[in-house]
């Protein structure tokens, strides 16, 4: 079976425009979280977009189009023909503030009045399509939605795509936008996001999540496609599992058994054994349940190695980017894992009771691997309904 | 019936096309084509011509039309 490779990786988050500034900031110890959330408040959609583009777009789908710029530019793309080229990007919710707006709209000024691009632009399948549509991309081209776990599953779509040889090369990730108004308000109404607007993922004081936005976006690649060509291999996507817990619209099992599956699944497909895992980038939402549950998986499926890993959440530094963040998290465990670092766990600073593992406290640290051995990671994805994505990562 | 000359409809129209993001040179003589205007822009300019002169332009009324300056003609022919 072909080794599916990363030719490309590109990032817009709250900690700034590119997947270098996602990576050396979270390593620094800095958040992009300011009053209670996290905007990407230095993405300007015309440093990418005309005017024309930019209108034709909602903010979830130009931040996918921002970080497909930067990793398709790295991965140096122009001649592979398109029609061996796919495109599949995740999303939670989709072109929310298209539909928002839209809907005032509605309500104010009546059906004459709503714009003609409303549907266009908030379908979750905009930011393939507008991918697809910039890059002469001529494969298999489609969104995924599964809530929080949208762009591990649409990576690891990807990756199948790849396998299966439906296509050398598939531009993959996740997007979202969604700090608007009314998702703001009904994430609270749900007690889901943080009253006090802090993240302290695995902290005993965790008290919901922060809400973020941004996109991750990874060209995935056929190994020997990309050696032909002389691609750069960044490293390589090698194992993908995802499971449901069929058991509650938001809550995960407690025992984090279905996520401890994909764990697994995802491990069995990487042909690694559970020692091998040199980390974990954690979904560490800072929810009281997430976290208790997905210490519970981490623990059930690695065993004792469980206590020696270095586990991390991502989250406490760029929020929760729903279902962009199994993506923009896919990017950073693979730019640690290139790094040979573990970037910490900010805000963790209260143990609580059974979630025991090592959270990387304080200040990133280097990963216990000899220099010459792949180092390998695995980045975990939950959403509501009951989603587990994990994808396995390593280096080249 | 208010009194809106050739020249506010053409001023009306070349703002529309502007506000759709069109970037090149807006002139009378200029094609749609040119302009890079689409299906999806003709729908959102018939929204802004009705909103702003209260004439309903439906699909097949601009569906011929090839240059700028035929468009402001028919609009100014049905404000009249």
């Amino acid at each position: 079976m072909s080794e599916v490779v990363v030719t490309g990786v590109g990032a817009v988050t709250p900690l700034g425009v590119g997947a270098d500034a996602l990576l050396r900031e979270w390593i620094a110890g800095n958040a992009g979280i300011r009053d209670g959330e996290a905007p990407c408040a230095e993405f300007d959609p015309r440093d990418v977009l005309s005017a024309k583009e930019a209108r034709r777009a909602d903010r979830f789908t130009q931040l996918a189009i921002a970080a497909g710029e930067e990793a398709i530019a790295q991965a140096r793309l122009g001649d592979v023909d398109g029609a061996r080229v796919g495109c599949i990007v995740g999303t939670g919710i989709g072109g929310i503030q298209t539909l928002e707006s839209a809907h005032t709209t509605l309500g104010e000024q009546g059906p004459d009045r709503v714009p003609p691009l409303s549907i266009p632009l908030m379908m979750s399948n905009a930011a393939p399509a507008a991918i697809a549509m910039r890059h002469d991309v001529r494969g298999p081209v489609f969104g995924v939605v599964s809530a929080c776990a949208a762009g591990a599953h649409a990576i690891g779509a990807a990756a199948r795509t790849i396998r299966c040889g439906d296509a050398d090369v598939v531009i993959t990730g996740g997007a979202e936008a969604s700090l608007t108004p009314f998702a703001k308000a009904a994430f609270a109404a749900l007690d889901a996001t943080s009253p006090t607007g802090e993240s302290r993922p695995f902290d005993a004081r965790r008290n919901g999540f922060v809400m973020g936005e941004g996109a991750g976006v990874l060209v995935l690649e056929d190994r020997e496609h990309a050696e032909a060509r002389g691609a750069e291999i960044l490293g390589v996507l090698s194992g993908y599992g995802a499971t449901a817990d069929a058991y509650h619209l938001t809550s995960p099992r407690e025992d984090g058994s279905g996520a401890a599956d994909a764990i697994l699944a995802a491990l069995a497909d990487a042909q690694r054994a559970p020692e091998e895992v040199d980390y974990v980038n954690a979904h560490g939402t800072s929810t009281p349940q997430n976290d208790a549950a997905e210490t519970n998986a981490i623990k059930a499926a690695l065993g004792a190695h469980a206590a020696e890993v270095p586990v991390s959440s991502t989250k406490s530094a760029i929020g929760h980017l729903l279902g962009a963040a199994g993506a923009v998290e896919a990017v950073a465990t693979l730019l640690a894992l290139r790094e040979r670092v573990a970037p910490p766990t900010l805000g963790w600073e209260v143990r609580d009771e059974g979630l025991d593992l090592d959270y990387v406290p304080g200040a990133a640290r280097p990963l216990a691997i000899d220099g010459s051995e792949r180092a390998v990671g695995i980045s975990n994805s939950f959403g509501f309904g009951g989603h587990n994505a994990v994808l396995v990562l390593e280096t080249a | 019936m208010s009194t809106v000359d050739t020249t506010t409809v053409e001023q009306k129209v070349f703002e529309a096309l502007e506000a759709l993001g069109v970037e090149a040179d807006i002139t009378r003589e200029a094609t749609l084509e040119e302009l890079d205007v689409d299906s999806l822009d003709l729908a959102e300019f018939a929204q802004i011509i009705d909103e702003e002169l209260g004439v309903r332009l439906e699909g097949k009324d601009l569906k011929d039309v090839k240059i700028v300056g035929d468009v402001v003609d028919l609009i100014a022919a049905r404000v009249a």
